[in-house]
């Protein structure tokens, strides 16, 4: 792999020293370019028996902001267009349009699942046909980070991440989207407890690593919107909404709170 | 007669010699629309207390050359929906063909039901994610006003990649710069839609319609302007912007130390 | 030698051109917006009634602070201040120049500098680095031949108006002036007008946001800057606390250094309790 990536153009070496306009690299071509990037951040946090997707609600292009309430995270499996009766969310970010389309898929998919089997997909089911989908576009590819989201077969929650072309595996927590490299430390920092070692333990660098337990869901719920309010500060095309899904054994709920509109 | 259709209608090959088939080859690349040609600029709408009102002026832009100034770009949906188009004005024209020939299926088709303005939207969205993702877009922003299943007022956009968003006020082209900050400035996103009356509603649109004429080089004072409440669609294709102050110019000398 | 040194030009040209990528210089996505008003014309039955009526000369620049507070309003002359967008450190450079030119030009001359003066200056500069100066600056003030508010593009070309913009926020500044502007405003109106622009740019422009600055140039009163004029984007407030309780960090190596050895070298004061920690430069911290 890494020699294909040295490899780049034969005539590599003899670009160099060349002041002409000509060769200078990125030459523009006017087409159409079938992407674009509606910006926003998603997060995903699973606990013992519960699992939370976030994201904000705002809806960029360039320097503008499309709308302030434009929801990233979904129900997948539901009766009707409200969601009724589902149990799995599915948060994307990215190319809202391929989100959009990447969602619908899978939510037919699970929906004829659930027709022609008689019972609800399960998530582990659900995140393998996930993956499936986003590599049938392998060239051409769906501009979208997904976040999977709900509960296992043991009643657990259940978290799978996703790159653009499928690559996927269940995690505790991610973030994705454009404040992702914001929000993931973090994360590992607060759920993890990266970086954190137990006070007195040991001398030096035999200290003892704190730990990670499964935290509880209010914890959770103020870990989200802390790495929210701290986004909306640094990354411009984050902010406007904060949409909360939890998904518990008794139901999904959803809720809405206000982030900052600058 | 040579019983092979290539060749009805064309010229005799043992009389005019072979004919010159050049022309028909079918295997060179299909070519798409990489850009847009005959251009329309500004679409506004906002929603309002029963009802949805949408502007847009009149011209069609070839480039930097004002090429009509009578161009239609609101049109009217089963008496129920409005459609605004930006972009390119001969894809509108396709648009607006298919509108017509589903509008036809549905009113001959016998299950009753109608097309309300979010079944259209989401039709239209799939048409333009279809056809970006053949990389053969349709080069349009739309904004499609109405009502939707529950009989509320409904308001969204669908553009050239497919996305889609929806918003109490949404503009097309230079007016997403110009417009709506005039718009969100004088109903904040959190204002209840039921708190905004119908004239204010016309009024602000009127105002940013201005605002556009004054600095949109790409832009006209004459405009469509549609008016959807559950009564049916109000269309007034010949507006003209009233009340703009050009007076200060008088008092403007050049452009730096000139004094008279 | 004076002036921009060039030396590694044809070496970065080199690196450049085997895909080495330029470094990229801080931009101030900013909105900046300047409005010319007057107190409307008021007749005074006093000395000066030959000279027509008067004009109480005020000049209002305002603009918002951009996304991460960092940049300030540029001081030319006491009575000309410049607003900068564009690349940060053009903005500052360039400004910082033409303040001391203006300051020698007037010595030389032994009169008050010209807004006008301030604008060539700068035009002509700008023009000598055809556009790769990126400063894009609303300059405004008052001198002796009355009040002034241009706009300087970073290509060198000016624009004279009774309300200007500037910056990626420009647009939505723009809209608000032109819905509601109207001649003869008096101070508090064009204050109030020149905030709302800025406000249009802050809320529906990514590149702009926080909060906003004002100054306030007055002929005979001295530039009034009222830093924070409006707060409109308070920093949200955290749900949990995070602070690591004491010996959280691991560590290689641990050296103690006494207070008495590090008395030789810095001043030492004792601290009763976390309460009166000393403030010597302020640093905003997550509580």
């Amino acid at each position: 792999m890494t020699s294909l990536l040295q490899l780049q153009s034969p005539d590599f070496e003899t670009i160099g020293y060349s002041f002409s306009e000509g060769s200078r690299p990125g030459n523009k071509e006017h087409g159409f370019y079938p992407y674009t990037d509606n910006g926003g951040s998603t997060l995903g946090i699973s606990g013992s028996d519960f699992t939370i997707l976030a994201g904000d609600t705002r809806s960029v292009s360039g320097y503008n902001i499309n709308s302030r309430h434009s929801p990233k995270v979904f129900k997948i499996g539901g009766d009707d267009e409200t969601g009724e009766g589902a149990h799995i969310i599915l948060s994307v970010v990215g190319f809202a349009a391929d989100g959009q389309a990447l969602k619908e898929s899978l939510d037919g998919i699970v929906n004829m699942y659930k027709y022609q089997h008689g019972k609800p997909m399960s998530v582990k089911a659900c995140a393998q046909r996930l993956s499936t989908i986003l590599y049938q576009k392998r060239f051409f590819p769906y501009y979208a980070n997904a976040i999977l989201g709900g509960l296992d077969e043991n009643g657990k929650g259940a978290l799978y991440s996703y790159d653009p072309v499928g690559s996927y595996e269940r995690v505790q927590c991610k973030a994705a989207g454009s404040a992702s490299s914001l929000i993931m430390p973090f994360l590992d920092n607060q759920v993890d407890y990266k970086n954190q070692y137990v006070p007195g333990s040991g001398e030096g660098h035999a200290l003892e690593r704190r730990k990670p337990e499964p935290l509880p869901r209010s914890t959770v719920e103020q870990l989200v919107r802390d790495a929210f309010t701290s986004a909306v500060e640094r990354h411009i095309e984050v902010g406007d909404g904060l949409q909360m899904m939890i998904i518990t054994a008794s139901g999904i709920e959803e809720i809405y709170s206000p982030l900052k509109k600058d | 007669m040579n019983h092979l259709p290539q060749a009805w209608g064309r010229p005799r090959d043992d009389v005019y010699g072979t004919y010159d088939r050049s022309y028909l080859q079918t295997s060179t690349p299909n070519s798409h629309t990489q850009s847009p040609a005959v251009t329309g600029t500004s679409v506004l709408a906002i929603k309002f207390n029963g009802g949805v009102a949408m502007a847009a002026d009149k011209l069609a832009s070839y480039g930097s050359l004002a090429r009509f100034t009578d161009v239609k770009r609101i049109r009217v949906f089963d008496k129920t929906t409005v459609v605004g188009f930006g972009g390119d004005i001969s894809d509108m024209q396709y648009i607006d063909r298919l509108l017509d020939s589903i509008d036809v299926e549905e009113n001959y088709s016998s299950n009753g039901n109608t097309l309300n303005a979010k079944n259209v939207h989401t039709y239209l969205a799939k048409v333009l994610y279809k056809r970006r993702s053949k990389f053969d877009p349709l080069w349009n922003q739309i904004l499609v006003a109405g009502f939707d299943d529950d009989s509320k007022p409904f308001l969204s956009s669908a553009d050239l990649l497919g996305t889609t968003f929806s918003a109490p006020h949404l503009a097309t082209g230079f007016g997403a710069h110009l417009a709506i900050p005039i718009l969100r400035r004088l109903f904040p996103e959190e204002m209840p839609v039921e708190n905004i009356g119908k004239e204010e509603a016309v009024a602000a649109l009127r105002e940013c319609m201005k605002v556009l004429f004054y600095r949109d080089a790409r832009s006209l004072d004459q405009y469509s302007l549609a008016v959807v409440t559950s009564d049916g669609v109000e269309l007034k294709e010949d507006e003209k912007l009233e009340a703009q102050s050009w007076n200060f110019a008088e008092n403007i000398r050049g452009y730096g130390t000139q004094v008279n | 030698m004076p002036g921009f040194d060039f030396s590694n030009y044809n070496r970065n040209v080199a690196l450049h051109a085997k895909g080495v990528p330029l470094p990229k210089a801080t931009s101030t996505g900013t909105t900046i917006v300047g409005c010319i008003y007057d107190q409307g014309v008021v007749v005074r039955p006093d000395t000066r009634a030959t000279s027509g009526p008067i004009v109480a000369d005020k000049v209002i620049l305002l603009r918002s602070q951009s996304k991460f507070n960092c940049e300030k309003l540029h001081y030319i002359a006491p009575q000309i201040w410049c607003a900068g967008a564009g690349t940060a450190a053009d903005t500052e450079f360039t400004t910082a120049l033409i303040s001391s030119n203006m300051e020698l030009h007037s010595l030389w001359l032994g009169r008050q500098p010209r807004v006008v003066t301030c604008m060539t200056m700068l035009k002509q500069y700008l023009f000598r680095h055809q556009g790769h100066i990126g400063a894009y600056l609303v300059v405004a003030g008052v001198d002796p031949t009355g009040i002034h508010l241009f706009t300087v593009h970073a290509h060198g070309s000016t624009d004279k108006l009774p309300y200007v913009t500037m910056g990626s926020g420009s647009l939505a500044a723009m809209s608000v002036f032109e819905s509601t502007w109207k001649p003869h405003l008096n101070r508090k109106e064009a204050i109030e007008l020149a905030a709302e622009a800025i406000k249009a740019g802050i809320f529906n422009d990514l590149g702009s946001g926080s909060n906003v600055d004002v100054c306030v140039i007055e002929k005979d009163k001295p530039t009034q800057l009222l830093r924070n004029y409006l707060k409109p984007n308070e920093r949200g407030q955290k749900e949990r606390t995070y602070r690591f309780p004491k010996g959280t960090t691991a560590f290689l190596k641990e050296k103690v250094i006494t207070k008495e050895d590090i008395g030789k070298y810095v001043t030492v004061q004792e601290l009763s309790s976390d309460e009166d920690v000393a403030v010597v430069e302020k640093m905003d911290i997550d509580t």
